[in-house]
């Protein structure tokens, strides 16, 4: 009888398919993203994330079409990410059936970006994404942007804090050095930021084994893991993944 | 016809898709005659209790409250569940509706706020809304303020203390969580309010 922990399937498009890399690289194609995010909601996902990694480079009128066959294969939480710059860019998205929208880059350069969706839309209707990458001296972490290829010099917990405090209901919290690579979350990163916020921390980058999964809720105190080849390419079920979850004391939403 | 109230606060399409999936036949509308001749009204909520202001403006809340009189059956969703009570401690200066007594009240500092995902309803008793729903039963949330328990409530959900999940009184429906964001739990109560 409490709020479970989610697990959130991602879907990463480029120019209309689902593709997923590796630490940012390699694209590899998954699919159709209405057929594969049906397919995750079927088998038990509790939500759904489409990040669009090509937006800024290309036609958002694909994007929107996406969005729309998505969302209408679905009834569970759909939020939708990738360069979305501006409040018009953001309501267009809503338009076309996401229930949330997930900004990164753009927040960083305008924060009041994050309070003028917060205030027409919601705060829970939006996500402030952040890729961290822990620093070369070992200290901390910073928050990157524009896909992982620039550093901003911020420090990611603090950056997270303030997006709170600027209207943000949810943070998506990815590991640069761990995504892709199924080798574990970084349970520190996702610890450190979950303790300076009030607000749930979706973490992301490194899901894998089952044992990945206990340690990002226990260790990590995350609100949910997200994660995208494992669920793609069959390597986890959702149902098997939350069965040996519930088992490990975690509470999960189960049947689904 | 199912009248689901537009009153300018988000995204109504997501409602008015289940329904459709549903098989329920709907239209989202911000015309008080259409909302006071439909036959059911669903007034979806997302955001701040203070946009239900907006009803007042719009002449949407005098439509409301005739489709109500004419007993026609009513669901709030969220804030539009919240607004059914008296007031909320989220705009204290706007009146709900009154229809259940009690005000809507923050989170305790205890409980991250908001309360987003799946959670667990504990049902209290019989209810025509949540007819052939398993006990335990999760369903999406999202919300900073929550309602309090009343004799209408059928249905109560646990985060930071007991609140008010699901409240049903004769034709007066209002659910916390999202039915058209719930799966197949959350369209097996929309199917069941198409089907009253």
């Amino acid at each position: 009888m409490t709020l479970t922990k989610r697990m959130i399937a991602c879907l990463d498009v480029h120019g209309g398919r689902v593709v997923k890399g590796v630490q940012f690289l390699h694209l590899k194609d998954a699919g159709d993203p209405a057929e594969l995010a049906a397919a995750h909601s079927q088998a038990g996902a509790d939500e759904i994330v489409l990040l669009d990694i090509s937006a800024t480079h290309e036609n958002r009128s694909t994007l929107l079409e996406t969005v729309r066959k998505t969302a209408g294969r679905i009834f569970i939480p759909f939020t939708v990410g990738g360069g979305i710059r501006s409040l018009d860019e953001a309501a267009d998205v809503f338009d076309a059936g996401a229930d949330k929208i997930s900004i990164n880059s753009a927040a960083l350069a305008d924060p009041t970006l994050i309070t003028r969706i917060a205030q027409r839309y919601g705060s829970q209707a939006v996500v402030v994404a952040i890729d961290a990458k822990r620093r070369t001296n070992g200290y901390g972490f910073q928050a990157w942007v524009s896909g992982g290829r620039r550093p901003t010099g911020q420090d990611a917990t603090e950056w997270a804090q303030e997006a709170e405090k600027r209207g943000a209901g949810e943070i998506l919290l990815t590991s640069m050095d761990r995504d892709g690579t199924g080798a574990g979350f970084d349970c520190e990163l996702t610890r450190a930021v979950a303790q300076a916020v009030r607000i749930p921390v979706i973490a992301s980058g490194g899901g894998g084994s089952t044992q990945t999964f206990v340690e990002v809720f226990l260790q990590g105190q995350a609100d949910a893991a997200l994660a995208a080849s494992i669920f793609h390419f069959g390597w986890q079920r959702f149902t098997d993944l939350k069965q040996e979850l519930q088992v490990a004391g975690i509470p999960v939403r189960l049947p689904c | 016809m199912i009248a689901i109230v537009d009153y300018r606060a988000g995204n109504l399409t997501s409602v008015k898709k289940a329904l459709d999936f549903v098989g329920a036949d709907s239209v989202v509308t911000s015309d008080p005659n259409q909302v006071a001749r439909a036959e059911k009204v669903v007034l979806p909520g997302v955001g701040h209790f203070s946009a239900t202001r907006i009803l007042g403006q719009l002449g949407l809340q005098g439509a409301v409250e005739a489709a109500i009189q004419r007993g026609k059956p009513f669901l709030g969703i969220c804030v539009g569940m919240q607004w059914m009570f008296e007031s909320s401690a989220e705009a204290p200066e706007t009146h709900g509706l009154g229809l259940f007594t009690g005000q809507c009240e923050r989170f305790p500092t205890e409980v991250k706020s908001p309360h987003v995902g799946w959670n667990t309803l504990r049902l209290r008793s019989s209810s025509r809304l949540l007819q052939g729903i398993d006990p335990d039963s999760c369903v999406y949330f999202t919300h900073s303020y929550r309602a309090p328990i009343v004799e209408g409530t059928v249905a109560e959900c646990e985060y930071g203390g007991a609140f008010s999940a699901v409240v049903e009184r004769d034709q007066l429906f209002g659910v916390q969580f999202h039915p058209e964001k719930s799966g197949p739990v959350g369209l097996r109560i929309l199917e069941n309010f198409r089907r009253l």
